[in-house]
């Protein structure tokens, strides 16, 4: 058995102590499922004008057309189904969290690590730039951008890279000083290997552990606050329809007892980000060493 | 310690400097408010003489030194809506915004630190495993779309409470909140719970964490054998000294409730700063967005620089770090 085989393994016995964060895996890998393959799990095409008929607008949930199309969560102000509007919403949503953690996460480790490394000047003033946009809420740096270069996909998620990057470039850090300390590290250095395969060959590999903590927390909150700027209207263009998007498109039916045009969606982006934060959770104490 | 002081002051203003340039710069970059506000019909001239009017003839910088220097005596633009000047529109609405943030602040409070001494003080009963994946449940769940069932569940369904707008204003020593009306509790209600359930989540664990630690400490297992009643030592012992880093960071957290509190404002229409700022947004009504992204900016850099030198006083470590920078 290889040595990376019985590092999952070992990884999978600590992890699946905690049942709760084993069944809230299971449904994340099943709402990725869903979301990466919306348009063949999807009973119907919610944005194909030739399926949806204006006749069908705000049909209760496990009602009927005529022609005998079954909506199992009902129809939107537009007579799209509900359920498919949500299983392409995920995509989105997810689509933008991913994409903005993983970027986020690229720049923050690439700061953070190169911070550790050259000391000095340059890490002051990295950590300074870090300390003072994590004294903002995630929410006011993503309004200010927001507000200031207006809307659209590219600008949310150059919003949420930037409410984001802070948080991996310290972790990045803190542990990179750690590992910086490490024989293994003099050794590389006496081997005259460049800054940059020390950095991102040798330093990088040993601080994933936290970093992945980080970037599950990081993802579910980057996922609620698309979410959030999207419903506000300053987040992603209707063209992209989020879940933030649906449950704002269902605000305005509320008043008229149309519950399902905005709790379903709203349901689907609590379960995606409860089962990543619950995973998250478990992740962290794992990894902590004062748990174990 | 001085010298720290000094340097931490030219810290805020550079970072309140280079805020504002961005600010500026990008909202004037971003649509064409002439178009919002003049009547389609309007001639070439007439447009113009609006443009002129509004300084948007002008180069960006031109019209930035113009904006700094005004700004620096107090002057933020008028706003292109209201015909009225920004900074007045803003402390119109800021005692409403301050008032559901205080009233939240309340609200998580009294909930959230007993459920987390409870939690740290039994940590494997049903009961605590419960309040903590609750508290995950809270973490996770959408402040928006929660006040959109609070609403649909309270004001529609039930008809308990009113769902949008604030209530009735009562003076109590001079000062003028709804607070003090029975009608203005009734609609500060909704939103204020709304607003309170991310901090719920967040008290009830760092409660917990500090609850756990001291239990651990000898002068709690002193004055179990002193023979003292667990009702004593949890009313006196625990909470008497868990008291002390929450309410710290309680106050450090009151700011995120403000910046929070615009997406609650959305939701239950309350008349407050946030709302203004998502809709002057939606109008492109480039002064107000300015001079409240400025407003709330300044708020925070001061409120952390206050933190950062109340912490040189109380933690010399700090202090002496602070030194050999």
């Amino acid at each position: 058995m290889s040595s990376r085989d019985q590092n999952f393994k070992n990884f999978w016995r600590d992890f699946s102590v905690n049942k709760i964060a084993v069944f809230a895996l299971f449904i994340f890998l099943s709402i990725l499922f869903v979301a990466i393959f919306a348009p063949l799990v999807s009973p119907t095409d919610p944005y194909d004008l030739n399926n949806v008929s204006i006749m069908n607008s705000r049909m209760p949930p496990m009602s009927e057309d005529f022609a005998g199309n079954l909506y199992v969560l009902g129809t939107d102000g537009a007579g799209r189904d509900m359920l498919s509007a949500i299983f392409y919403g995920l995509r989105v949503s997810l689509g933008v969290g991913v994409l903005s953690g993983v970027f986020a996460l690229i720049i923050g480790s690439i700061f953070g690590i190169s911070a550790a490394f050259f000391r000095g000047k340059y890490e002051t003033i990295i950590m300074r730039i870090v300390d003072i946009q994590l004294s903002f809420p995630s929410i006011l740096v993503a309004l200010i951008i927001l507000a200031a270069f207006g809307k659209g996909v590219e600008k949310t998620i150059i919003a949420l890279i930037l409410v984001q990057w802070a948080y991996y470039a310290r972790t990045a850090r803190a542990s990179a000083l750690v590992e910086i300390n490490k024989e293994y590290i003099d050794s590389a250095r006496c081997l005259a290997f460049s800054n940059a395969r020390i950095m991102f060959k040798h330093i990088l590999p040993n601080c994933l552990a936290p970093l992945i903590v980080v970037g599950t927390l990081q993802t579910a909150h980057a996922i609620s606050l698309e979410a959030t700027l999207s419903f506000l209207g300053l987040g992603l263009p209707i063209t992209e329809p989020s879940l933030g998007l649906l449950i704002g498109n269902g605000f305005e039916y509320m008043y008229s007892g149309d519950f399902w045009i905005s709790i379903f969606p709203g349901i689907a982006l609590l379960i995606t980000v409860a089962s990543i934060n619950l995973v998250g959770d478990h992740l962290r104490d794992m990894f902590n060493p004062r748990l174990q | 310690m001085l010298e720290y002081i000094l340097k931490r002051f030219g810290q805020s203003f550079l970072v309140l400097f280079i805020m504002s340039i961005l600010v500026f710069v990008g909202v004037n970059l971003v649509g064409d408010p002439v178009e919002m506000l003049i009547n389609p019909e309007a001639d070439q001239a007439e447009v113009e003489r609006v443009i002129r009017e509004l300084g948007l003839d002008k180069p960006v910088s031109e019209q930035y030194w113009y904006f700094l220097t005004n700004a620096l005596k107090g002057d933020l633009g008028s706003s292109f809506i209201y015909n009225e000047p920004a900074l007045k529109l803003i402390l119109q609405r800021m005692p409403a915004t301050l008032e559901l943030a205080l009233f939240s602040l309340f609200i998580s409070l009294i909930i959230a630190i007993p459920l987390g001494i409870y939690a740290g003080y039994k940590p494997n009963s049903k009961a605590s495993k419960t309040i903590m994946a609750g508290s995950i449940l809270g973490f996770s769940m959408p402040t928006f779309w929660v006040g959109i069932i609070f609403i649909m569940f309270f004001a529609v369904y039930l008809g308990w409470l009113p769902s949008t707008g604030r209530g009735e204003i009562g003076s109590f020593l001079g000062i003028e909140s709804s607070l003090f009306t029975l009608n203005g509790l009734s609609h500060v209600f909704l939103p204020a719970l709304n607003l309170a359930l991310f901090k719920i989540s967040s008290v009830i664990r760092l409660t917990r964490a500090g609850t756990r630690e001291i239990i651990l400490q000898d002068y709690i297992t002193f004055a179990r054998a002193k023979g003292l009643s667990e009702k004593r030592i949890v009313l006196v012992h625990i909470l008497k000294n868990i008291l002390i880093p929450i309410v710290t960071v309680i106050g450090l957290e009151f700011g995120s409730l403000i910046a929070f509190s615009t997406v609650t404002e959305t939701v239950f229409a309350w008349p407050g700063m946030g709302k203004l700022i998502i809709d002057s947004i939606y109008n492109l009504d480039r002064p107000v967005i300015v001079a409240y992204l400025m407003i709330i900016v300044t708020f925070f850099v001061f409120l952390n620089l206050a933190v950062d030198i109340l912490y040189t006083f109380l933690d010399p470590r700090v202090r002496l770090k602070g030194m050999n920078q």
